[in-house]
Protein backbone atom coordinates (compact mmCIF):
# COMPACT_ATOMS: atom_id res chain seq x y z
CA UNK A 1 0.00 0.00 0.00
CA UNK A 2 2.74 2.42 1.03
CA UNK A 3 6.41 1.74 0.41
CA UNK A 4 9.34 3.96 1.36
CA UNK A 5 12.56 3.03 -0.39
CA UNK A 6 15.87 4.48 0.86
CA UNK A 7 14.17 7.73 1.82
CA UNK A 8 16.52 10.48 2.99
CA UNK A 9 15.49 13.95 4.00
CA UNK A 10 17.75 16.89 4.77
CA UNK A 11 16.77 20.26 6.15
CA UNK A 12 19.81 22.33 5.24
CA UNK A 13 22.75 20.55 6.86
CA UNK A 14 20.55 18.56 9.17
CA UNK A 15 19.93 14.99 8.09
CA UNK A 16 16.48 14.17 9.44
CA UNK A 17 15.89 10.85 7.69
CA UNK A 18 18.72 8.45 6.90
CA UNK A 19 17.78 5.73 4.47
CA UNK A 20 14.37 4.81 5.73
CA UNK A 21 12.84 1.64 4.26
CA UNK A 22 9.32 0.84 5.29
CA UNK A 23 6.35 -0.99 3.87
CA UNK A 24 2.76 -0.68 5.03
CA UNK A 25 0.26 -3.29 3.87
CA UNK A 26 -3.34 -2.69 2.98
CA UNK A 27 -5.50 -2.45 6.09
CA UNK A 28 -2.48 -2.52 8.36
CA UNK A 29 -2.33 -0.41 11.51
CA UNK A 30 1.23 0.80 11.83
CA UNK A 31 2.32 2.78 14.85
CA UNK A 32 5.55 4.77 14.80
CA UNK A 33 7.09 5.61 18.16
CA UNK A 34 10.34 7.14 19.27
CA UNK A 35 11.84 10.18 20.98
CA UNK A 36 11.25 13.74 19.77
CA UNK A 37 13.30 14.76 16.77
CA UNK A 38 13.74 11.17 15.64
CA UNK A 39 12.10 11.77 12.25
CA UNK A 40 8.72 10.11 12.94
CA UNK A 41 6.68 13.05 11.72
CA UNK A 42 8.93 13.62 8.74
CA UNK A 43 8.49 9.98 7.80
CA UNK A 44 4.69 10.20 7.63
CA UNK A 45 4.90 13.63 5.97
CA UNK A 46 6.98 12.03 3.23
CA UNK A 47 4.14 9.56 2.64
CA UNK A 48 1.90 12.31 1.25
CA UNK A 49 4.72 14.57 0.06
CA UNK A 50 4.08 17.37 2.54
CA UNK A 51 7.83 16.88 2.68
CA UNK A 52 9.49 15.76 -0.51
CA UNK A 53 12.37 13.36 0.17
CA UNK A 54 15.86 14.62 -0.67
CA UNK A 55 16.49 11.19 -2.16
CA UNK A 56 14.76 7.84 -2.32
CA UNK A 57 11.32 6.79 -3.53
CA UNK A 58 7.81 6.68 -2.16
CA UNK A 59 5.23 4.32 -3.69
CA UNK A 60 1.50 4.47 -3.08
CA UNK A 61 -0.40 1.43 -4.31
CA UNK A 62 2.45 0.68 -6.68
CA UNK A 63 2.61 4.19 -8.17
CA UNK A 64 5.67 6.28 -7.45
CA UNK A 65 4.76 9.57 -5.78
CA UNK A 66 6.35 12.54 -7.59
CA UNK A 67 5.99 16.31 -7.28
CA UNK A 68 4.01 16.17 -10.53
CA UNK A 69 1.41 13.56 -9.55
CA UNK A 70 1.27 14.18 -5.80
CA UNK A 71 -1.91 16.29 -5.84
CA UNK A 72 -3.88 13.69 -7.77
CA UNK A 73 -2.45 10.64 -6.01
CA UNK A 74 -2.84 12.14 -2.54
CA UNK A 75 -6.37 13.28 -3.35
CA UNK A 76 -7.36 9.75 -4.33
CA UNK A 77 -5.57 7.71 -1.72
CA UNK A 78 -4.42 9.52 1.42
CA UNK A 79 -5.81 11.76 4.14
CA UNK A 80 -4.09 13.16 7.16
CA UNK A 81 -4.91 14.12 10.73
CA UNK A 82 -2.62 16.74 12.24
CA UNK A 83 -1.41 17.49 15.73
CA UNK A 84 -2.92 20.99 15.54
CA UNK A 85 -6.20 19.76 13.91
CA UNK A 86 -5.97 22.41 11.15
CA UNK A 87 -9.70 22.68 10.63
CA UNK A 88 -10.71 25.50 8.27
CA UNK A 89 -11.80 28.25 10.67
CA UNK A 90 -13.87 30.18 8.13
CA UNK A 91 -16.21 27.24 7.52
CA UNK A 92 -18.79 25.48 9.67
CA UNK A 93 -18.04 21.91 10.67
CA UNK A 94 -20.36 20.65 7.92
CA UNK A 95 -18.58 22.76 5.31
CA UNK A 96 -15.22 21.52 6.62
CA UNK A 97 -16.38 17.98 5.96
CA UNK A 98 -18.02 18.58 2.59
CA UNK A 99 -15.63 20.96 0.83
CA UNK A 100 -13.18 18.32 -0.41
CA UNK A 101 -15.83 15.72 -1.37
CA UNK A 102 -17.76 18.40 -3.29
CA UNK A 103 -14.94 20.31 -4.92
CA UNK A 104 -12.38 17.52 -5.39
CA UNK A 105 -14.39 14.31 -5.56
CA UNK A 106 -17.34 15.82 -7.46
CA UNK A 107 -20.02 14.65 -5.08
CA UNK A 108 -23.35 16.47 -5.00
CA UNK A 109 -24.15 18.60 -1.98
CA UNK A 110 -26.69 16.01 -0.84
CA UNK A 111 -24.28 13.07 -1.14
CA UNK A 112 -21.51 15.02 0.58
CA UNK A 113 -23.77 16.04 3.46
CA UNK A 114 -25.10 12.52 3.94
CA UNK A 115 -21.51 11.31 4.08
CA UNK A 116 -20.64 14.09 6.52
CA UNK A 117 -23.53 13.26 8.86
CA UNK A 118 -22.60 9.59 8.69
CA UNK A 119 -19.05 10.29 9.84
CA UNK A 120 -20.20 12.87 12.37
CA UNK A 121 -22.15 9.98 13.90
CA UNK A 122 -19.00 7.87 13.88
CA UNK A 123 -17.13 10.51 15.88
CA UNK A 124 -20.26 11.31 17.93
CA UNK A 125 -20.58 14.99 17.03
CA UNK A 126 -23.65 15.19 14.79
CA UNK A 127 -25.05 18.08 16.82
CA UNK A 128 -22.02 20.25 16.00
CA UNK A 129 -22.59 20.30 12.24
CA UNK A 130 -23.41 24.00 12.03
CA UNK A 131 -20.89 25.26 14.52
CA UNK A 132 -17.61 27.00 13.62
CA UNK A 133 -14.47 25.14 14.76
CA UNK A 134 -13.41 27.87 17.22
CA UNK A 135 -16.47 27.02 19.30
CA UNK A 136 -15.23 23.47 19.89
CA UNK A 137 -12.82 22.02 22.44
CA UNK A 138 -9.51 20.56 21.25
CA UNK A 139 -10.77 17.00 21.54
CA UNK A 140 -13.90 17.83 19.58
CA UNK A 141 -11.87 19.62 16.90
CA UNK A 142 -9.65 16.59 16.51
CA UNK A 143 -12.65 14.27 16.21
CA UNK A 144 -14.02 16.58 13.50
CA UNK A 145 -10.61 16.47 11.80
CA UNK A 146 -10.83 12.67 11.81
CA UNK A 147 -14.34 12.86 10.35
CA UNK A 148 -12.99 15.22 7.68
CA UNK A 149 -10.32 12.68 6.78
CA UNK A 150 -12.95 9.93 6.62
CA UNK A 151 -15.22 11.99 4.37
CA UNK A 152 -12.77 11.77 1.47
CA UNK A 153 -13.02 7.95 1.77
CA UNK A 154 -9.36 7.33 1.10
CA UNK A 155 -7.83 3.94 1.87
CA UNK A 156 -5.00 5.45 3.89
CA UNK A 157 -5.14 7.84 6.84
CA UNK A 158 -1.96 9.28 8.34
CA UNK A 159 -2.06 10.48 11.95
CA UNK A 160 0.72 12.86 12.98
CA UNK A 161 0.69 12.93 16.79
CA UNK A 162 -3.08 13.36 16.92
CA UNK A 163 -3.29 13.62 20.71
CA UNK A 164 -0.13 15.57 21.52
CA UNK A 165 -1.87 18.96 21.60
CA UNK A 166 -4.71 17.75 23.84
CA UNK A 167 -5.10 17.83 27.57
CA UNK A 168 -5.07 14.44 29.29
CA UNK A 169 -8.82 14.38 29.83
CA UNK A 170 -9.72 14.73 26.16
CA UNK A 171 -7.04 12.40 24.81
CA UNK A 172 -9.28 9.44 25.53
CA UNK A 173 -12.23 10.67 23.47
CA UNK A 174 -9.94 10.96 20.43
CA UNK A 175 -8.25 7.61 21.05
CA UNK A 176 -11.64 5.92 21.41
CA UNK A 177 -12.59 7.15 17.93
CA UNK A 178 -9.27 5.89 16.56
CA UNK A 179 -9.72 2.49 18.17
CA UNK A 180 -13.14 2.32 16.53
CA UNK A 181 -11.60 3.17 13.15
CA UNK A 182 -8.93 0.54 13.59
CA UNK A 183 -11.65 -2.08 13.27
CA UNK A 184 -12.32 -0.94 9.69
CA UNK A 185 -10.21 -1.92 6.70
CA UNK A 186 -8.47 1.47 6.61
CA UNK A 187 -4.69 1.57 6.40
CA UNK A 188 -3.59 3.64 9.38
CA UNK A 189 -0.13 5.04 10.02
CA UNK A 190 -0.01 6.65 13.45
CA UNK A 191 2.80 8.64 15.02
CA UNK A 192 2.06 8.75 18.73
CA UNK A 193 3.37 8.67 22.25
CA UNK A 194 0.30 6.77 23.43
CA UNK A 195 1.74 3.36 24.22
CA UNK A 196 -1.60 2.01 25.41
CA UNK A 197 -3.06 2.77 22.00
CA UNK A 198 -0.09 1.19 20.23
CA UNK A 199 -0.48 -1.95 22.27
CA UNK A 200 -4.21 -2.16 21.71
CA UNK A 201 -4.54 -1.53 17.98
CA UNK A 202 -1.16 -1.79 16.26
CA UNK A 203 -0.46 -4.68 13.91
CA UNK A 204 3.13 -3.57 13.88
CA UNK A 205 5.17 -1.04 15.82
CA UNK A 206 8.18 0.80 14.40
CA UNK A 207 10.72 2.48 16.64
CA UNK A 208 12.66 5.41 15.22
CA UNK A 209 15.62 7.33 16.59
CA UNK A 210 18.04 9.72 14.89
CA UNK A 211 16.30 9.44 11.53
CA UNK A 212 16.50 5.67 11.36
CA UNK A 213 14.27 2.72 12.05
CA UNK A 214 15.94 0.86 14.91
CA UNK A 215 13.44 -1.89 15.50
CA UNK A 216 10.10 -3.09 14.25
CA UNK A 217 7.77 -5.86 15.33
CA UNK A 218 4.43 -6.76 16.82
CA UNK A 219 3.32 -4.84 19.91
CA UNK A 220 3.78 -8.00 21.95
CA UNK A 221 7.38 -8.34 20.93
CA UNK A 222 7.93 -4.67 21.51
CA UNK A 223 6.50 -4.21 24.91
CA UNK A 224 7.61 -7.53 26.41
CA UNK A 225 11.13 -8.09 25.10
CA UNK A 226 12.57 -5.43 22.83
CA UNK A 227 16.06 -6.26 21.57
CA UNK A 228 17.58 -2.88 20.92
CA UNK A 229 19.13 -1.11 23.93
CA UNK A 230 17.86 2.28 22.77
CA UNK A 231 14.30 0.91 22.61
CA UNK A 232 14.53 -0.58 26.09
CA UNK A 233 15.75 2.75 27.43
CA UNK A 234 12.94 4.65 25.72
CA UNK A 235 10.18 2.30 26.84
CA UNK A 236 11.57 2.25 30.34
CA UNK A 237 11.21 6.00 30.51
CA UNK A 238 7.88 6.41 28.81
CA UNK A 239 5.75 3.63 30.26
CA UNK A 240 4.32 4.71 33.52
CA UNK A 241 3.68 1.92 35.97
CA UNK B 1 -12.01 90.76 -4.87
CA UNK B 2 -13.65 91.30 -1.56
CA UNK B 3 -12.29 88.47 0.51
CA UNK B 4 -11.83 84.89 -0.47
CA UNK B 5 -15.08 83.71 1.09
CA UNK B 6 -17.16 86.40 -0.54
CA UNK B 7 -20.59 85.66 -1.91
CA UNK B 8 -19.30 86.48 -5.39
CA UNK B 9 -16.65 83.79 -5.17
CA UNK B 10 -19.26 81.18 -4.20
CA UNK B 11 -21.51 82.34 -7.01
CA UNK B 12 -18.67 81.93 -9.45
CA UNK B 13 -18.07 78.36 -8.27
CA UNK B 14 -21.77 77.60 -8.61
CA UNK B 15 -21.83 79.10 -12.10
CA UNK B 16 -18.97 76.82 -13.14
CA UNK B 17 -20.24 73.76 -11.27
CA UNK B 18 -20.07 71.85 -14.55
CA UNK B 19 -16.28 72.11 -14.42
CA UNK B 20 -16.14 70.44 -11.03
CA UNK B 21 -18.55 67.72 -12.01
CA UNK B 22 -16.54 67.03 -15.16
CA UNK B 23 -13.38 66.81 -13.06
CA UNK B 24 -15.14 64.48 -10.65
CA UNK B 25 -16.34 62.29 -13.52
CA UNK B 26 -12.83 62.08 -14.98
CA UNK B 27 -11.35 61.28 -11.59
CA UNK B 28 -13.94 58.60 -10.89
CA UNK B 29 -13.66 56.83 -14.23
CA UNK B 30 -9.86 56.91 -14.14
CA UNK B 31 -9.93 55.59 -10.59
CA UNK B 32 -12.42 52.77 -11.28
CA UNK B 33 -10.36 51.27 -14.09
CA UNK B 34 -7.10 51.88 -12.26
CA UNK B 35 -8.51 50.08 -9.19
CA UNK B 36 -9.43 47.06 -11.29
CA UNK B 37 -5.93 47.00 -12.79
CA UNK B 38 -4.32 47.46 -9.37
CA UNK B 39 -6.40 44.64 -7.88
CA UNK B 40 -5.47 42.28 -10.69
CA UNK B 41 -1.76 43.16 -10.43
CA UNK B 42 -1.91 42.99 -6.64
CA UNK B 43 -3.40 39.51 -6.62
CA UNK B 44 -1.06 38.19 -9.34
CA UNK B 45 2.13 39.60 -7.81
CA UNK B 46 0.97 38.81 -4.26
CA UNK B 47 0.51 35.18 -5.30
CA UNK B 48 3.89 35.15 -7.06
CA UNK B 49 5.52 36.47 -3.90
CA UNK B 50 4.05 33.63 -1.83
CA UNK B 51 4.49 30.88 -4.43
CA UNK B 52 7.68 29.58 -2.82
CA UNK B 53 9.35 29.55 -6.24
CA UNK B 54 12.49 31.70 -6.28
CA UNK B 55 12.30 33.12 -9.85
CA UNK B 56 8.63 34.08 -9.43
CA UNK B 57 9.35 35.69 -6.07
CA UNK B 58 12.18 37.67 -7.65
CA UNK B 59 9.92 39.00 -10.40
CA UNK B 60 7.39 40.13 -7.83
CA UNK B 61 10.11 41.68 -5.63
CA UNK B 62 11.59 43.69 -8.52
CA UNK B 63 8.17 45.04 -9.51
CA UNK B 64 7.28 46.05 -5.96
CA UNK B 65 10.64 47.64 -5.15
CA UNK B 66 11.00 49.58 -8.42
CA UNK B 67 7.50 50.99 -8.23
CA UNK B 68 7.52 51.73 -4.50
CA UNK B 69 10.89 53.45 -4.61
CA UNK B 70 10.29 55.88 -7.47
CA UNK B 71 7.82 58.79 -7.39
CA UNK B 72 4.46 58.27 -9.02
CA UNK B 73 4.85 61.62 -10.78
CA UNK B 74 7.96 60.29 -12.49
CA UNK B 75 6.19 57.09 -13.49
CA UNK B 76 3.27 59.03 -14.91
CA UNK B 77 5.54 61.40 -16.88
CA UNK B 78 7.70 58.54 -18.08
CA UNK B 79 4.72 56.59 -19.33
CA UNK B 80 3.16 59.60 -21.01
CA UNK B 81 6.19 61.25 -22.60
CA UNK B 82 8.16 58.12 -23.39
CA UNK B 83 5.15 56.78 -25.25
CA UNK B 84 4.31 60.14 -26.81
CA UNK B 85 7.84 60.61 -28.19
CA UNK B 86 7.86 57.11 -29.59
CA UNK B 87 4.70 57.99 -31.45
CA UNK B 88 2.19 56.01 -29.42
CA UNK B 89 0.04 58.60 -27.74
CA UNK B 90 -2.48 56.74 -25.65
CA UNK B 91 -4.36 59.65 -24.19
CA UNK B 92 -4.30 61.19 -20.77
CA UNK B 93 -7.03 59.11 -19.18
CA UNK B 94 -5.50 55.83 -20.36
CA UNK B 95 -2.08 56.95 -19.16
CA UNK B 96 -3.64 57.78 -15.82
CA UNK B 97 -5.31 54.38 -15.57
CA UNK B 98 -2.07 52.55 -16.39
CA UNK B 99 0.20 54.67 -14.20
CA UNK B 100 -2.10 54.64 -11.16
CA UNK B 101 -2.97 50.97 -11.65
CA UNK B 102 0.64 49.86 -11.86
CA UNK B 103 1.67 52.11 -8.96
CA UNK B 104 -1.10 51.02 -6.60
CA UNK B 105 -0.73 47.41 -7.78
CA UNK B 106 2.71 47.31 -6.16
CA UNK B 107 1.19 48.29 -2.80
CA UNK B 108 -1.72 45.90 -3.27
CA UNK B 109 0.77 43.10 -3.98
CA UNK B 110 2.38 43.72 -0.59
CA UNK B 111 -1.02 43.79 1.09
CA UNK B 112 -1.98 40.47 -0.53
CA UNK B 113 1.39 38.93 0.34
CA UNK B 114 1.07 39.94 3.99
CA UNK B 115 -2.50 38.63 4.07
CA UNK B 116 -1.44 35.24 2.75
CA UNK B 117 1.63 34.99 4.96
CA UNK B 118 -0.51 35.65 8.04
CA UNK B 119 -2.41 32.38 7.53
CA UNK B 120 -0.92 29.53 9.62
CA UNK B 121 1.15 26.95 7.74
CA UNK B 122 -1.21 24.22 8.96
CA UNK B 123 -3.99 25.57 6.75
CA UNK B 124 -1.84 25.18 3.64
CA UNK B 125 -0.84 21.69 4.73
CA UNK B 126 -4.41 20.61 5.52
CA UNK B 127 -5.52 21.75 2.06
CA UNK B 128 -2.57 20.03 0.39
CA UNK B 129 -3.15 16.84 2.36
CA UNK B 130 -6.72 16.74 1.03
CA UNK B 131 -5.43 17.04 -2.52
CA UNK B 132 -6.30 20.65 -3.34
CA UNK B 133 -4.05 21.95 -6.09
CA UNK B 134 -2.46 25.39 -5.76
CA UNK B 135 -5.30 27.47 -7.18
CA UNK B 136 -8.04 25.47 -5.42
CA UNK B 137 -6.15 25.79 -2.15
CA UNK B 138 -5.85 29.55 -2.54
CA UNK B 139 -9.43 30.03 -3.70
CA UNK B 140 -11.29 27.83 -1.21
CA UNK B 141 -9.04 27.79 1.83
CA UNK B 142 -6.44 30.55 2.04
CA UNK B 143 -7.81 33.71 0.41
CA UNK B 144 -11.21 33.58 2.17
CA UNK B 145 -9.25 33.68 5.43
CA UNK B 146 -6.89 36.40 4.21
CA UNK B 147 -9.68 38.78 3.23
CA UNK B 148 -10.19 40.06 6.77
CA UNK B 149 -6.51 40.90 6.98
CA UNK B 150 -6.26 42.28 3.46
CA UNK B 151 -9.38 44.37 3.40
CA UNK B 152 -8.57 47.41 5.57
CA UNK B 153 -5.13 48.17 4.05
CA UNK B 154 -6.52 47.47 0.59
CA UNK B 155 -9.25 50.05 0.99
CA UNK B 156 -6.59 52.50 2.19
CA UNK B 157 -4.82 51.89 -1.10
CA UNK B 158 -8.03 52.45 -3.05
CA UNK B 159 -8.57 55.74 -1.23
CA UNK B 160 -4.96 56.72 -1.94
CA UNK B 161 -5.43 55.88 -5.58
CA UNK B 162 -8.48 58.13 -5.85
CA UNK B 163 -6.53 60.99 -4.30
CA UNK B 164 -3.51 60.25 -6.50
CA UNK B 165 -5.54 60.97 -9.63
CA UNK B 166 -4.27 64.50 -8.97
CA UNK B 167 -1.00 63.34 -10.55
CA UNK B 168 -2.70 63.63 -13.91
CA UNK B 169 -2.18 67.36 -13.52
CA UNK B 170 1.42 67.00 -14.60
CA UNK B 171 0.46 65.59 -17.99
CA UNK B 172 -2.34 68.08 -18.49
CA UNK B 173 -5.16 65.96 -17.15
CA UNK B 174 -8.78 66.88 -16.72
CA UNK B 175 -9.24 65.28 -13.31
CA UNK B 176 -10.86 67.04 -10.37
CA UNK B 177 -7.67 68.61 -8.99
CA UNK B 178 -6.40 69.74 -12.39
CA UNK B 179 -9.71 71.33 -13.31
CA UNK B 180 -9.98 72.99 -9.92
CA UNK B 181 -6.53 74.45 -10.40
CA UNK B 182 -7.27 75.76 -13.88
CA UNK B 183 -10.51 77.20 -12.55
CA UNK B 184 -8.89 79.22 -9.78
CA UNK B 185 -6.05 80.44 -12.00
CA UNK B 186 -8.14 81.00 -15.14
CA UNK B 187 -8.30 84.46 -16.70
CA UNK B 188 -12.08 84.65 -16.60
CA UNK B 189 -12.77 82.37 -13.66
CA UNK B 190 -9.81 83.04 -11.37
CA UNK B 191 -9.83 84.22 -7.82
CA UNK B 192 -12.34 82.02 -6.02
CA UNK B 193 -9.58 79.99 -4.35
CA UNK B 194 -11.06 79.00 -1.03
CA UNK B 195 -14.57 78.06 -2.18
CA UNK B 196 -13.18 76.16 -5.16
CA UNK B 197 -10.79 74.08 -3.07
CA UNK B 198 -13.43 73.49 -0.43
CA UNK B 199 -15.83 72.19 -3.04
CA UNK B 200 -13.13 70.07 -4.62
CA UNK B 201 -12.12 68.65 -1.23
CA UNK B 202 -15.75 67.99 -0.37
CA UNK B 203 -16.19 65.99 -3.56
CA UNK B 204 -13.15 63.85 -2.74
CA UNK B 205 -14.39 63.37 0.81
CA UNK B 206 -17.86 62.17 -0.12
CA UNK B 207 -16.29 59.45 -2.25
CA UNK B 208 -13.44 58.36 -0.01
CA UNK B 209 -15.13 58.55 3.39
CA UNK B 210 -17.98 56.10 2.65
CA UNK B 211 -15.42 53.69 1.16
CA UNK B 212 -13.42 53.62 4.37
CA UNK B 213 -16.65 53.26 6.33
CA UNK B 214 -17.99 50.37 4.25
CA UNK B 215 -14.69 48.53 4.59
CA UNK B 216 -14.54 48.78 8.37
CA UNK B 217 -18.15 47.62 8.66
CA UNK B 218 -17.53 44.69 6.35
CA UNK B 219 -14.38 43.74 8.22
CA UNK B 220 -16.25 43.69 11.52
CA UNK B 221 -19.03 41.58 10.06
CA UNK B 222 -16.53 39.05 8.71
CA UNK B 223 -14.79 38.82 12.06
CA UNK B 224 -18.06 38.33 13.91
CA UNK B 225 -19.33 35.65 11.58
CA UNK B 226 -16.60 33.24 12.56
CA UNK B 227 -17.15 33.69 16.25
CA UNK B 228 -20.82 32.97 16.07
CA UNK B 229 -22.72 29.75 16.21
CA UNK B 230 -25.34 29.93 13.55
CA UNK B 231 -28.40 29.40 15.66
CA UNK B 232 -30.97 29.48 12.91
CA UNK B 233 -29.00 27.04 10.80
CA UNK B 234 -28.54 24.77 13.79
CA UNK B 235 -32.32 24.61 14.09
CA UNK B 236 -32.67 23.85 10.40
CA UNK B 237 -29.88 21.34 10.79
CA UNK B 238 -31.88 19.70 13.56
CA UNK B 239 -34.79 19.03 11.21
CA UNK B 240 -32.38 17.79 8.54
CA UNK B 241 -31.04 15.34 11.05
CA UNK B 242 -34.43 13.75 11.59
CA UNK B 243 -35.05 13.76 7.85
CA UNK B 244 -31.85 11.82 7.29
CA UNK B 245 -32.58 9.21 9.86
Amino acid sequence: MIRLENVCKNFGDLQVLKNVNLEVKEGEKLVIIGPSGSGKSTTVRCMNFLEEPTSGHVYIDGHELTSKNKTKLVRESISMVFQQFNLYPHMTVLKNLTIAPMKLHHKSKKEAEELAYHYLDVVGLRDKAHVYPTMLSGGQQQRIAIARALCTQTKIILFDEPTSALDPETIKEVLDVMVKLAKENITMVVVTHEMGFARQVADRVVFMADGQILEEGTPDHFFTNPENERVKQFLGKIIRS
Amino acid sequence: MSGIFSMRAWEKVWLYRGTFLLGLWNTVRTAVFAILLALALGIIFGLLATSGKKPLQLISRVYVEVIQNTPILLQTCFLYYALAFSGHSIGIITTGILALGVYTGAYMAEVVRAGIEAIPKGQFEAAQSQGFNYLEKMYYIILPQSIKIILPPMVNQVVNLIKNTSCLYIIGGADLISLTYSFVTGVNTGGAYAPAYLVSGFLFFIICFPLSKIASTWELALKRREQRVEFTRTRNGGSEVTANE
